[in-house]
């Protein structure tokens, strides 16, 4: 356990002692902040034409901005995890300081883990960035606190398996560059396998489509903390993190 | 404290270690010395548990390098090739960072790397970005950190390389201060490094352990034959250098006579004597009794370097070659 987070704050500090972390929360501020602004905008347009037209129909916080927003963070979210993942093993491959942990009297697994939840800290923290937002519809509306929370651990669990994807992929390579366009190409694709859904009902579509990340959020963006779907994304941070761990050892064998 | 029974390591198409056997007494500097791509890396590798050997065994401080590579791993202080450092980090913090990973903390720490960081002459630069630092600093700071968790074994791999003469003095005198607490094994393709610093030769060419022997003795094995440098000057007029030479080489008992260098009036000659002759003497009063000067005459051991030639030069040379034959084939390369 001390192992762990001994990794964990050295890969934390990587991040923010370099640009990279300050550039992933810039960004993501402004992105997040821009369809923030532009939902607050829709629903404050939409709930004004309601009263004029004399439908007086109640219209939900949750529903009309928090559930749409939720869904979008996921989708950016899969843009960010490459950026965050890409160095974690192949930069250590490149300057050979992979040699160090290697040889240190610390378990393989130990380091995985410890890269991963350093990874995961960062997206938690971008997180927090998305919620000074949502703090102002608390602060002017009356939204329901508890979907908002699931929405959240929904998407730090989605983050979370795709995060031991990218760090099994940074493992491969000790090229960052290949290692972060690679994750991007694989999590572009578990979210564009849903669109399937959408014209085939066969078992085959059924079955790319339950392999896609955007399905399973599904029920969190709703607010319902559905086991199936919590299921789905720990034995995906389960397998990326044994895949990780494979790789590692492989290492050894190979080089 | 180190034993190593006929380890191999193939790689998908090469060997790169032959069964190669050896064992490191407890405080003593090991020579590990082979030219480049010799198998010397990976050798250093097996032992500290980064690869695993292909065949055979590796035990370091009575633990097996595959069936307990944690307890291996606390014993040892690695220096790899390229010193493992991130460069993001300053100095203390990294020294810290790795003590943690050697499963130190707290005080015992901090002291420690206080310690090891005036030791190893960072301590000036501290709080410093290990990327800012000059190659001689960000060598020491590998060094710091392989000693940080004062392992009883040393693997240092080519630990002076690339450093400037000053740095490669300062660089050995450490090492050699850190024998005697630590047993050390280190590897280098300089032969005066280990002249300089080892007790004990382990020469490895092409995967395969050539000689294990001490320094001592690797050097009186390529004696036997006497070498000598001479000076001579004219007394009068021009030298001619072909005319010393021709007479030198009449002299009884000289092998070889190699002019080094000719200048004014005074030339330079290596006089090689055949195996078990005593030339000195007759050459001296050869050169006087010719009526030249004889400016300086001094013997000149036959090096490690020659040596190292000699039982790395290929397969005719490993099949005990003369002298000469060593030093041809020597020069030849």
């Amino acid at each position: 356990m001390r192992n762990i987070w001994v990794i964990c704050q050295k890969e934390l500090h990587s991040y923010f002692v370099s640009p990279i972390a300050y550039l992933l929360l810039t960004m993501f501020a402004v992105i997040f902040g821009f369809f923030f602004w532009n939902s607050v905008g829709y629903f404050n347009a939409a709930s004004l034409q309601s009263q004029m037209s004399g439908q007086a129909m109640p219209m939900s916080v949750n529903e009309y901005v928090i559930r749409p927003l939720l869904s979008n963070i996921s989708v950016v979210g899969l843009f960010f995890i490459p950026m965050i993942t890409m160095r974690l093993f192949a930069e250590e491959k490149r300057t050979g300081t992979i040699e160090l942990l290697a040889t240190s009297p610390i378990r393989d697994i130990e380091v995985i883990i410890g890269k991963w939840l350093s990874a995961l800290i960062l997206y938690g923290v971008l997180l927090l960035f998305s919620a000074i937002n949502f703090a102002f519809l608390f602060r002017y509306g009356n939204p329901d606190w508890k979907p908002l929370a699931i929405g959240y651990l929904g998407l730090l669990l989605q983050a979370g398996g795709l995060l031991a994807i990218g760090t099994f992929i940074s493992t491969l390579t000790r090229n960052q560059i290949i290692a972060g366009a690679a994750t991007f190409g694989v999590c572009l694709m578990l979210w564009v396998l849903e669109w399937v859904s959408g014209y085939e009902t066969a078992t085959w579509a059924k079955v790319l489509a339950y392999f896609s990340v955007i399905t399973h959020f599904d029920s969190f963006s709703k607010g319902v903390l559905d086991t199936k779907d919590a299921v789905f994304y720990l034995s995906m941070i389960f397998l990326g993190l044994f895949l990780t761990s494979r790789s590692m050892e492989s290492l050894r064998w190979r080089s | 404290m180190i034993t190593v029974q006929g380890l191999t390591k193939r790689y998908a198409h090469t060997l790169a270690v032959d069964h190669i056997s050896f064992e490191v007494q407890k405080g003593q500097i090991v020579g590990f010395l082979g030219p480049n791509g010799a198998g010397k890396t990976t050798t250093m590798r097996i032992l500290t548990c980064f690869l695993p050997p292909s065949e055979g065994s590796a035990t370091v401080a009575g633990f097996d390098v595959l069936e307990q590579p944690m307890e291996v791993k606390k014993r040892i202080g690695y220096l790899p090739e390229t010193p493992p450092l991130y460069h993001d980090m300053e100095v203390q913090e990294y020294l810290t960072f790795v003590g943690k990973l050697k499963g130190m903390s707290g005080q015992t720490l901090a002291d420690r790397v206080t310690e090891v960081a005036e030791r190893c002459a960072v301590a000036d630069v501290r709080a410093k970005l290990i990327g800012k630092l000059s190659k001689g600093y960000r060598q020491r700071v590998g060094l710091a950190q392989a000693i940080i968790h004062n392992p009883e074994v040393l693997i240092l791999d080519e630990p002076t390389a690339g450093l400037d003469p000053k740095q490669i003095i300062e660089t050995r005198d450490l090492i050699r201060s850190l024998a005697g607490d630590h047993t050390i094994i280190l590897s280098t393709h300089i032969l005066p490094e280990v002249e300089q610093t080892c007790e004990q030769v382990l020469i490895i060419n092409k995967g395969k352990l050539v000689a294990t022997d001490s320094v001592h003795n690797l050097q009186a094995r390529a004696r036997g034959a006497e070498s000598v440098m001479l000076e001579v000057e004219a007394r009068n007029g021009a030298l001619d250098a072909q005319t010393i030479q021709h007479r030198l080489e009449t002299v009884n008992g000289v092998s070889r006579v190699l002019l080094k260098d000719s200048r004014d009036n005074r030339s330079v000659f290596e006089v090689e004597s055949l195996k078990d002759r005593f030339i000195r003497g007759d050459l001296a009063r050869a050169i006087v009794e010719s009526g030249w000067n004889l400016n300086e005459l001094r013997p000149s051991a036959m090096s490690l370097e020659e040596v190292f030639l000699q039982l790395t030069g290929g397969e005719k040379a490993a099949e005990e070659p003369s002298v000469e034959e060593a030093l041809v084939q020597g020069e030849s390369q």
